[in-house]
């Protein structure tokens, strides 16, 4: 394969994508140099499915997150929602856009303007289109109710008078008040208490299946995205490592960094309470990635091979794709 | 799907706590109205009525006396509290000049620097030419407090919207801006106004001028900062999603949160106008006579400053307390209203 990126091997057929990327880079000049943020990385979203995206800080996948709903900077590829071409829409194309999109923000009390009352901000998205006072009232206390607000009581709140699982339901609301198709979920659950983590998935996983919505969701937990995701997507340093349906994907990893993040999930047994060794080290600078494969100076079965040549997205026998030399799977 | 670490209880769609994070004025209210209602459960008497009447507050422990939350002490600023009655009576008194029972500030009625006594105009006796010094006070404190509360609103517009473009537009925009920041910043105050002062003839528009060029930068500098802080906000990006052009989520998202912090500037801004005023009118440089300000008032009393101390002392102790009240407020007004202070 001679792709510039990482390979397309995993991509289903155009018909039923929503949304597709191929080739994603995202690059920001600093004084330090050139971050290569995300580095051609491929993926698609079939209509109705939940993509979970998982990888360490900094790995590229809200920024990734972000590039879809053209909310950053894309150095180069090809973003497909439906029939239109994201990156070459225009103003009013956008505007249109907009609303199938939707995005919920890692911190709920940040991602809602602090002089707004829940009851303006809930109908934000509505004021673009124009539509009346009447209309936004209405909607406002509809979209409240799908999220289990009580209109009456919560319309006149200011966000720091919200808890934090009260403000992401906020910020939820407001996402549904324009009529998504896609959901984009940037670590929506990452600053919640657990209890109030689960009570939120929930929640989506409800408004998922009232509303037809698919759902891109970004987390670094990988419990979390296991329970609610179709497919799932490991990211690494700007690429993508492996990517394939969950059960695979966390039964037989075939990618030594899929087993590694596996591995630090703490397991309820006392003795060995981790399954392998933590990860060592930490994730190169994206300033200077490693040559070859991106995870190799921190995989245990690195050789000469992961140096000098890059490698592609492959089907293991287990169905996964995976881009490693030396897989955990033999390849399909 | 497997049940994995996240699916605990069922409890979607109801909200997970009922109180508010936090009231709007963390005050002593809720406390105090906790402390009355375990008090009324004394009152009513016995360990029964106690658990009847108080089991929210005792979470249902019987037999636990329920908690005495003191109320949170309310600190009285009683400076806050003179400074607001001093700009009162100040602002008061300028706007009520005019129909005041007052002497004219511009003639004589008596002895050149005549002492004080009975008589109304002659409260704070009379000036080198025989004119009421009280009349000229309340007449100065008109000028003075117009033109720096005059120049400090037109700069706080002016800077605040400059600042808000500089900090949300970036690019070359802002780099043209924040050079004639910090060109006027790096010109010391006085050699500016001095400038102004003499190139244009002395009058009201020339020092209302002059001032506000002068205190353009702090705001521009104040609402950029802030304009930065703010848009780098996810709610920013979150007005964006919903497709909110550049402008509006400038001036409608933005500049709201940008506000508080600037207009808590502003009372500081104009004692400082204040003073820059007093300092022109002492150099001459201020209004031309007979109008009366503060600065003035010093100025034409320094000549007698051995025999008769009055002359500049009462023009200077008002200008003094004025300019005390104003920073006391514009303190208050910062810790109330600029959240980045408090958070």
């Amino acid at each position: 394969m001679s792709l510039a990126g990482s390979g397309t091997a995993h991509l289903r057929p155009q018909d039923q994508r929503l949304l597709s990327v191929e080739d994603l880079h995202v690059r920001f000049k600093t004084a330090g140099g050139v971050v290569q943020a995300v580095s051609g990385i491929s993926f698609d979203v079939v209509r109705g499915e939940t993509l979970g995206v998982v990888g360490e800080s900094g790995c590229g996948k809200s920024t990734a997150g972000r590039a879809v709903l053209r909310l950053g900077e894309v150095s180069d590829g090809n973003i497909r929602f439906g029939d239109t071409d994201v990156l070459a829409a225009d103003r009013k194309q956008m505007i249109g856009l907009r609303s199938r999109m939707q995005m919920i923000f890692q911190d709920p009390v940040a991602s809602l303007n602090p002089r707004r009352p829940v009851r303006q901000l809930v109908v934000e998205g509505l004021t673009v289109t124009g539509a009346s006072a009447d209309e936004r009232a209405t909607r406002a206390r509809k979209v409240m109710d799908s999220v289990g607000l009580d209109y009456d009581r919560f319309a006149d709140r200011l966000p720091r008078q919200l808890s934090g699982g009260q403000a992401q339901r906020v910020a939820i609301a407001r996402a549904l008040a324009v009529g998504p198709d896609l959901l984009v979920c940037d670590e929506a659950v990452s600053a919640l208490d657990v209890s109030v983590q689960a009570q939120v998935i929930n929640l989506i996983e409800e408004l998922k299946a009232e509303f037809d919505l698919t759902v891109v969701f970004i987390a670094h937990d990988l419990g979390v995205v296991k329970t609610i995701s179709d497919r799932v997507m490991v990211m690494y340093l700007g690429k993508v490592a492996e990517v394939g349906e969950p059960e695979a994907l966390y039964e037989t990893p075939a990618h030594p960094y899929t087993r590694a993040l596996l591995d630090s999930v703490p397991t309820p047994e006392v003795e060995g309470g981790f399954a392998g060794p933590a990860l060592a080290g930490d994730i190169p600078s994206p300033l200077s990635p490693p040559s070859g494969c991106r995870f190799r100076t921190r995989c245990p079965l690195a050789q000469d091979k992961c140096a000098q040549e890059e490698p592609q997205l492959r089907q293991a026998t287990t169905g996964q794709y995976f881009a490693c030399h030396f897989p955990l799977v033999p390849a399909a | 799907m497997s049940a994995g670490p996240v699916s605990t209880g069922k409890a979607a769609g109801e909200p997970e706590n009922s109180e508010p994070r936090s009231t709007v004025p963390a005050g002593a209210a809720p406390a105090s109205a906790r402390v009355s209602d375990a008090d009324q459960a004394r009152v009513a008497g016995g360990s029964l009525a106690q658990q009847v009447a108080a089991p929210s507050l005792a979470g249902g422990m019987s037999g636990v006396a329920s908690p005495v939350v003191p109320p949170l002490r309310k600190r009285r600023n009683v400076l806050l509290w003179l400074s607001l009655g001093w700009m009162a009576l100040v602002v008061l008194l300028a706007a009520l000049a005019p129909v005041l029972p007052l002497a004219d500030y511009s003639a004589p009625i008596g002895f050149p620097r005549a002492d004080p006594s009975g008589e109304l105009d002659q409260w704070l006796g009379l000036d080198n030419q025989g004119r009421s010094v009280l009349s000229r006070l309340i007449h100065g404190a008109q000028v003075s407090l117009l033109l720096g509360l005059l120049a400090g609103v037109i700069a706080t517009t002016i800077g605040t919207v400059l600042g808000l473009v500089a900090g949300y537009f970036r690019g070359r925009v802002e780099t043209a801006i924040m050079f004639l920041t910090d060109v006027l910043l790096a010109f010391p105050p006085l050699v500016l106004l001095l400038a102004i002062s003499s190139i244009l003839r002395p009058s009201f528009n020339t020092l209302l001028l002059g001032l506000t060029v002068l205190v353009i930068p702090s705001f521009v500098r104040i609402s950029r900062a802030q304009t930065l802080n703010w848009a780098a906000r996810d709610f920013v990006l979150a007005a964006r999603n919903m497709g909110f052009g550049r402008v509006r989520i400038a001036f409608r998202e933005v500049l709201p949160n940008v506000v508080p912090s600037v207009l808590a500037l502003l009372p500081t801004i104009v004692a400082a106008l204040i003073v820059a005023e007093g300092s022109l009118s002492f150099l001459g440089l201020g209004l031309p006579a007979p109008t009366p300000s503060w600065g003035g008032m010093i100025s034409d009393g320094k000549d007698f400053l051995r025999l008769d101390p009055q002359l500049i002392l009462i023009p200077a102790v008002a200008i003094f307390l004025t300019i005390f009240a104003l920073n006391q407020i514009g303190d208050y007004a910062r810790s109330r209203f600029d959240r980045t202070v408090q958070d």
